[in-house]
């Protein structure tokens, strides 16, 4: 990733650098296609580091949507084969309690069977030994092949063996123009929002990969797309609350999964709609309905402590399936709208050069890089198959701390002289920081502390930056990385995004230490009157 | 119905008897044990762990105001001035300056005594670099921390030491952020004498008792001081600024050993510049040596203390008094029982577990007062954490009356012979108007006098 860059040398443009945009430039650097993308932010920024982890076995959709069903089952097997180290295959229960839907629990095994489906049918009791979080009056349970997968190891890994390959990424770039001549794209503008550089490019093909911002991005090519942003939020715990992924046996509604992952536990979602996708933040409204609601199924979550929310943005195509409803004004409406993906030639509407391909799941995001990349290659007359189904993701050192076990193996297996642990909540230390900034070492000086919180543990754990967002700052001072008074503001970014996950869950202890951060960084450093 | 240790406790034999009991161990409540002892009154102290173990050591009065205009305060008494008429219900309306003034004379005075004597002018904030290289406005500083004050001010040549292992503190960063304005400034990154790997602020006060170790330390830096007329180190020169052998007997020093001011003079001597102290991100030596100072030295002014324990429960006594249950180490254990014929609640806000909230609402949690708050817990916290106005969460807290008695839920004193201090009190953001210690301070004051006021 330390190449020189050669924007010139892409044929096609990617925008967007989640899951999606990231496994479509390595779907096409596998058939020898040269790709850039460009990312607005960083890494897994919007929905693809905004959502559970789960890599869905389908029975959460076999009632609302057997085709997204099918198309998880088989994608969550292929990626236990091909990507195992991004993976926990912890399993996955649906229980239901009193109150829930009969005529749906009762219909459950049949829809799974419908769609091929394993769904094994558990005792209550069972389930109840299984899991000793469950509420102890389980009337319903059935186990099934849910998994959890990393979406940062995964992003990074896509990325890195993409860019092996020969495609290049900027991160903090936007497009700022898509300049439509004649049918096709001409050139597209970019714009560094960190070093306010501009770049123009003349790309083959331009594939829109940007989520939640699908429909802005389309609209700079004249080539409208109907996508209205479902904000789901989810809130993390700080144990880890079971061992399997746990599911309340009825049709989709909020806080009904609660997700392991690491030493944590993931409880979601909301689905609420927002105009901006750029207005996307948990708020304290949406958690507290969820706690109401999930308590129901692990009682646990209403004493148990949280370390903070954060929210993905859902988009919903509208215009593909023909069936997403445009009111928006109830749950039940976006809940509705197909889960599948969205794959769109703008060719019909004028625009040759150019393909949207948006919305399905992270469980998904290979198939969806497939079906882009197959298009890609008629467009470009390029006839090389797909190798994605095939060949194995290769871990990638810049993924790696993701891992939620590796800094502490690493500091006790084989601590460096003269290292420090600067993350002492996750135990990430200053050599990792160091490796870290050199894997990023073309732009590492932006964003630096928000690029690694993507890139490691650094701020996800309970301090949650209020200790290690100073010193990793520091440290970054003594080793060079950054410069004048930079560093305060990375530290005040740094600080401001892992705000908006902690202000909806702040009583209890995570409240006491929200009032020692603010105490440390206004109180005694009068951060806040950094301009 | 009474608990097992309610009724415990209720058969214990009062392990104090005393005029004032004061909840808290931090700022304010030592700044309350401490006043009250001087004007003679018999003393309890409890609390568990204070805000002052996290102080950098500063006093600061007022530091900025308005604050949603971030406007850093240059005279601190005008500042109050200010406040008062912006901001009626504001605590500091509630004590005069003149008071203030006594509060924090008597205040420094102790210290002093207890071997950490502070500097500042006498009607401007003096300007203290941090460890993250900003600048804050503070009424009284350390002395150890003083000559780093008049540096910056004249912008002398100066270097800054840092050591290696030692986490968040970057000499470098100190001087890419302050370079800018003060050219002369340099730092250098050294090893610690005899330290390798992370090094903690107390292990290295503590080697640097031996003046081996100091002399050792003057060694490693000599050849880096060039044209510097003063050298900045962390917070580290000493854990206790009083000679150890006139300490508490809890400190495990073995032979002769020095204290902060030895050390300062020491390294002076050697190295012909003046020497300062930056605070270090907390728990920082400088909060420590004012906790020990009070723990040391508050005892001998008749001050009983129970350190880092909590008061789990309190009854009123037939005399109008009340009695208090020190909770003990393990759950429900009372390890002792004190009667008081009044009482201070200053035990902080929420890190200080003065104030507690769950998912719905803030509470006062020993005596159950009432808390001044938002409705709903959305509206507790702004969507930009450095939102210059501050959180709305920071201004909940106690409402007191005139004489400091917290208010019960009809609007008058809950309790006649019951006085709150520091920042438990309601309408206030210490930590954005920077007036933490003050606050304390003054509040304190206020409150022992209007106790014993009460008692004549």
């Amino acid at each position: 990733m330390t190449k020189a860059l050669k924007p010139d040398a892409a044929r096609v443009l990617i925008i967007g650098g989640g899951v999606t945009g990231t496994g479509v430039a390595r779907d096409l650097a596998l058939r020898g296609i040269p790709s850039l993308l460009v990312e607005k932010r960083d890494l897994a920024a919007g929905a693809s580091g905004g959502n559970h982890g789960l890599l869905h076995s389908g029975a959460r959709y076999v009632g609302s949507d057997p085709e997204a069903a099918r198309e998880c089952m088989e994608e969550s097997a292929l990626l236990k084969r091909l990507a195992p180290h991004c993976i926990e295959d912890t399993k996955g229960l649906f229980v239901a309690v009193p109150g829930d839907d009969e005529h749906y629990i009762a219909e459950f095994p049949d829809l799974c069977a419908k769609v091929g489906l394993p769904a094994k049918e558990l005792d209550p009791k069972t389930a109840m030994a299984m899991e000793p979080h469950l509420a102890r009056d389980v009337i319903a349970a059935y186990e099934v092949r849910d998994g959890t997968i990393d979406p940062f190891m995964l992003c990074l890994d896509n990325i890195s063996h993409a860019c092996s390959l020969g495609a290049q990424m900027l991160r903090n770039t936007k497009v700022t123009a898509l300049n439509v001549e004649g049918g096709a794209i001409r050139t597209v503008s970019l714009h560094n929002e960190k070093t306010g550089d501009e770049l123009v490019i003349e790309p083959e093909l331009v594939i829109n990969a940007s989520g939640a911002w699908a429909g802005i991005v389309a609209d700079m090519a004249g080539a409208p797309l109907s996508v209205v942003h479902s904000q789901g939020t989810l809130v993390i715990t700080q144990d880890r609350l079971s061992a399997r992924v746990v599911n309340r046996l009825r049709m989709a509604s909020d806080a009904d999964i609660l997700v392991p992952g690491g030493s944590v536990s993931i409880l979601g979602t909301t689905s609420v709609r927002i105009d901006d996708p750029d207005d996307c933040r948990p708020t304290v409204e949406e958690v507290d309905r969820m706690l109401d609601d999930a308590i129901a199924m692990v009682p646990i979550l209403e004493t148990t402590r949280y370390i903070r929310a954060y929210a993905g943005v859902r988009p919903l195509v509208a215009d593909t399936n023909g069936d997403a409803n445009g009111d928006g004004d109830s749950n039940g409406g976006d809940r509705s709208v197909s889960r599948g993906y969205t794959l769109k030639d703008h060719a019909s509407q004028g625009v040759a050069n150019f393909i949207t391909i948006t919305g399905g799941k992270l469980t998904t995001f290979r198939y969806m890089a497939e079906k882009a990349g197959d298009l890609a290659c008629r467009k470009l007359k390029v006839d090389v198959p797909c190798r994605t189904r095939t060949e194995p993701l290769p871990p990638s050192d810049a993924g790696r701390w993701t891992d939620p076990r590796l800094g502490a193996r690493t500091w006790v297996d084989r601590a460096e002289e003269g290292d420090v642990i600067l993350c002492e909540c996750e135990m990430v230390s200053g050599r990792v920081v160091d490796s870290m900034m050199q894997e990023m070492a073309q732009d590492s000086k932006l964003s630096a502390l928000s690029a690694l919180n993507i890139r490691s543990r650094v701020g996800k754990g309970p301090c949650q930056g209020c200790f290690c967002g100073p010193r990793v700052t520091a440290h970054l001072y003594d080793e060079g990385w950054l410069e004048a008074d930079r560093g305060l503001d990375e530290l005040k970014e740094f600080v401001g995004r892992r705000w908006r996950g902690k202000a909806p869950i702040l009583w209890g202890v995570p409240l006491q230490q929200a009032e020692l951060q603010e105490a440390l960084l206004c109180g005694m450093l009068e951060l806040e009157r950094k301009p | 119905m009474p608990t097992d240790t309610a009724s415990k406790a209720h058969a214990m034999e009062p392990d104090c008897s005393c005029d004032l009991m004061v909840v808290g161990a931090g700022m304010a409540g030592m700044a309350a044990a401490l006043f009250a002892s001087s004007r003679g009154l018999s003393v309890a102290q409890a609390g568990a762990l204070g805000g002052i173990d996290f102080s950098t050591g500063m006093l600061d009065l007022l530091g900025m105001h308005p604050v949603e205009e971030l406007h850093a305060v240059d005279n601190p008494w005008q500042g109050l001035e200010a406040l008062r008429r912006d901001e009626p219900h504001h605590p500091y309306g509630l004590v005069p300056d003149a008071d203030v003034r006594a509060a924090f004379e008597d205040f420094t005075a102790f210290l002093a005594e207890a071997g950490l004597p502070y500097d500042g002018y006498a009607d401007r904030n003096a300007r203290v670099l941090t460890s993250l290289g900003t600048v804050k406005p503070t009424y009284r500083a350390p002395c150890s921390m003083w000559p780093g004050v008049q540096a910056m001010e004249r912008k002398l040549p100066c270097l800054i030491i840092d050591f290696i292992g030692l986490k968040g503190f970057s000499g470098r960063q100190i001087v890419e952020v302050r370079g800018p304005e003060w050219p002369g400034l340099r730092s250098v990154r050294i090893p610690f004498p005899g330290c390798a790997g992370e090094l903690y602020p107390e292990h290295l006060a503590w080697s640097l008792t031996e003046m081996d170790v100091v002399d050792w330390l003057a060694e490693s830096v000599a050849e880096h001081v060039q044209d510097a007329q003063a050298v900045g180190f962390p917070a580290v020169l000493g854990p206790y600024a009083a000679p150890a052998s006139t300490a508490s007997s809890t400190a495990s020093v073995g032979a002769a050993s020095s204290g902060l001011y030895d050390v300062i003079a020491r390294l002076r001597e050697r190295l012909g510049v003046e020497i300062f102290e930056i605070p270090t991100m907390p728990p920082s030596i400088a909060g420590l040596r004012l906790r020990a100072a009070f723990e040391t030295f508050l005892p001998g002014r008749g001050v009983r203390i129970y350190p880092q324990k909590r008061v789990a429960e309190w009854e009123r006594t037939d005399n109008g008094g009340f009695r208090f249950h020190i909770a003990g180490a393990g759950e429900g254990d009372i390890e002792a029982v004190v009667e008081a014929r009044g009482a201070i609640l200053a035990g902080g806000r929420f890190f200080g577990k003065g104030l507690t909230a769950d998912r719905h609402a803030v509470h006062e949690p020993l005596f159950g007062l009432p808390v001044l708050q938002p409705k709903h817990r959305d509206e507790w916290h702004r969507e930009d954490f450095f939102d210059a106005r501050g959180h709305p969460l920071n201004r909940t807290g106690v409402e007191v009356d005139a004489r400091l008695r917290p208010l019960s839920e009809n609007g008058h004193p809950a309790f006649p012979n019951l006085f709150a201090a520091g920042s438990i009190l309601a309408n206030q953001d210490w930590m954005r108007a920077k007036c933490g210690a003050g606050l304390a301070i003054a509040t304190a004051y206020a409150a022992v006098q209007s106790y014993q006021n009460s008692l004549s």
